[in-house]
């Protein structure tokens, strides 16, 4: 106590989040050391940004003035194609990962099983839908069925990873109350493991839909189909108009298909 | 859960009763009918000669793409950096404007509930609606092609996404510790420094890590429409069919993002 009277001045000093005082400094040097790095390499051309600002202001400008009707046979096409390669490649996807998940899921399934079913999700999680559809369409020709195999697969690496992870989690004593009345393996899965899962792949099922309507508005630029083509048309004419047209409408899409899947996963739940 | 009765008498237990199962039926009907029409209407606008040819092509490509073309590594140094810098720099950038809006966006904290609320609600929705790609493509119609122009894209995509995570994190915080704070007599900006920021931060530098990785993977195809990185040498490449050259871009994008994801998981471990 004396100690505080005698020192009067004494202030309180916030915590560091790091506490380990090396580590923090090192921290601190090396990021400022790579911003300094970073900045040098980037070469931004400052005279060719001023002069985009005009564009730029042209292009919000647009929004509050949007056309869909020259365009809009394109649009709808494009649109109609969006959903419909996002709704198919949804339940494709969906049907392809549950087996996927099922032997991702180390509690139920072998290490060979298990092991392949990681390597499948890795590979569909670690590569770009944009990239897959590069190659999808070189091998199968433009047209929404490369957009259709891209987003399944695609598909597949999420949902798989995450009903994995959730059958990993469920509650053993269920599962084997199952398997004490004598079931077989898929009786086991439908009565002891699906039930318990079930809301949660509904969810995210609805949620992989969403993503794959948005994934699918950009398949368009390599030729998978979709809105992606005439909102690229757009730019390239510099028909601002138009793209901000595509880019509402897009927005709104969106925006209707996250309010009801969150109608739909609070039903659920 | 529902028991019947049959014509003699016996109770025969079901998980539905004719009602739930009838709005079943109907579900799946309504669903599987759309799916066929779906992939009817993919199917039309479908070449089925190039389906078939589909697999003898794929090992024609294939056959082409190997050995990857490992002499060319030397020329990828210098777009994986413009690829890690685009990430990063976006990260960065996105999180000094994600920040404000979380705390505009979140109900515990916004300053005005009727207009600055929905306002952010709204850059939340539109940047997360519109994917990196399509920033990318407006960016460059309008500020020229470049880094630049993928770093301002990655930003741009990555506000709705961290101000999402970030204001649900605020909407969960202790509102006890606040009003502590509060009772000290702190003004708003102290109780958000010393009552607020405490209590989001490993949220904060979670949802940072996250996203860095996520941005890592966009930015490796950002340079398809001209916006710098790695995506840029690989469209050259398809460009010119030098297929042992994409090959190699895949393998180095394929390490890369895995790399960023081990590092992700690691940094996001150490946090929580």
């Amino acid at each position: 106590m004396s100690e505080t009277m005698a020192t009067p001045q004494r202030t309180w000093k916030r915590p560091p989040s790091i506490s380990n005082p090396t580590l923090r400094w090192s921290l601190i040097i090396g990021a400022v050391v790579y911003l300094i790095a970073a900045h040098a390499t980037i070469d931004v051309n400052w005279g060719r940004v001023y002069e985009g600002l005009e564009r730029g202001k042209k292009f919000i400008l647009a929004f509050s003035n949007p056309n869909f009707v020259d365009r809009w046979d394109d649009i709808y096409d494009g649109m109609l194609e969006s959903i419909l390669m996002a709704f198919s490649s949804t339940v494709a996807g969906v049907i392809i990962s549950i087996p996927i998940g099922l032997g991702a899921a180390r509690n139920i399934s072998p290490l060979p099983v298990y092991l392949v079913c990681r390597a499948i999700i890795a590979l569909s999680r670690a590569l770009h839908e944009i990239i897959v559809a590069i190659l999808l369409v070189a091998i199968f020709g433009f047209g929404p069925l490369a957009g259709f195999l891209t987003l399944s697969f695609a598909t597949i690496g999420f949902l798989s990873k995450l009903l994995a992870e959730d059958i990993e989690d469920t509650d053993k004593s269920q599962a084997e109350a199952i398997k004490a009345t004598g079931s077989s393996w898929l009786q086991w899965i439908n009565y002891g493991i699906q039930p318990q899962v079930m809301p949660r792949l509904i969810g995210l099922s609805i949620y992989r839909l969403d993503i794959n309507f948005r994934e699918s508005a950009i398949l368009g630029l390599v030729g998978a189909g979709g809105i992606g083509a005439t909102l690229n048309t757009a730019f390239d004419r510099y028909e601002f108009d138009t793209a901000a047209a595509i880019i509402l409408t897009i927005i709104v899409i969106v925006m209707a298909l996250e309010y009801s899947s969150g109608l739909i996963r609070a039903r659920l739940q | 859960m529902a028991i019947k009765q049959t014509a003699n008498g016996t109770k025969i237990w079901a998980l539905r009763d004719t009602k739930e199962q009838l709005t079943n039926w109907a579900g799946w009907l309504v669903g599987t009918a759309f799916f066929m029409y779906c992939w009817n209407q993919i199917s039309l606008q479908t070449d089925w000669d190039f389906f078939w040819d589909a697999p003898a092509i794929a090992a024609d490509i294939g056959g082409r793409a190997m050995p990857p073309k490992w002499g060319y590594i030397t020329e990828l140094w210098a777009p994986l950096w413009d690829t890690l810098n685009i990430a990063t720099l976006g990260t960065i950038l996105a999180l000094i404007m994600a920040i404000p809006v979380a705390f505009l966006a979140a109900r515990n904290t916004t300053p005005s509930k009727l207009i600055l609320r929905p306002l952010a609600l709204l850059i939340i929705v539109s940047s997360r609606s519109i994917n990196s790609l399509i920033w990318a493509l407006l960016l460059v119609a309008i500020i020229g092609p470049g880094v630049f122009a993928g770093l301002i894209a990655i930003s741009l995509r990555s506000i709705g996404f961290c101000a999402k995570l970030l204001y649900e994190a605020i909407e969960e915080i202790d509102e006890k510790q606040v009003e502590a704070i509060t009772a000290t007599g702190a003004s708003r900006w102290q109780v958000m420094a010393y009552g607020i920021l405490p209590q989001i931060m490993p949220a904060l530098a979670g949802i940072t890590v996250f996203r860095w990785d996520i941005n890592i993977r966009e930015s490796t195809v950002l340079g398809l429409v001209g916006a710098g990185g790695i995506g840029l040498q690989m469209q050259g490449s398809l460009n010119i069919l030098a297929w042992p050259q994409v090959s190699l871009i895949l393998l180095v994008i394929l390490i890369a993002v895995l790399i960023s994801e081990w590092v992700s998981a690691k940094v996001r471990g150490a946090i929580i």
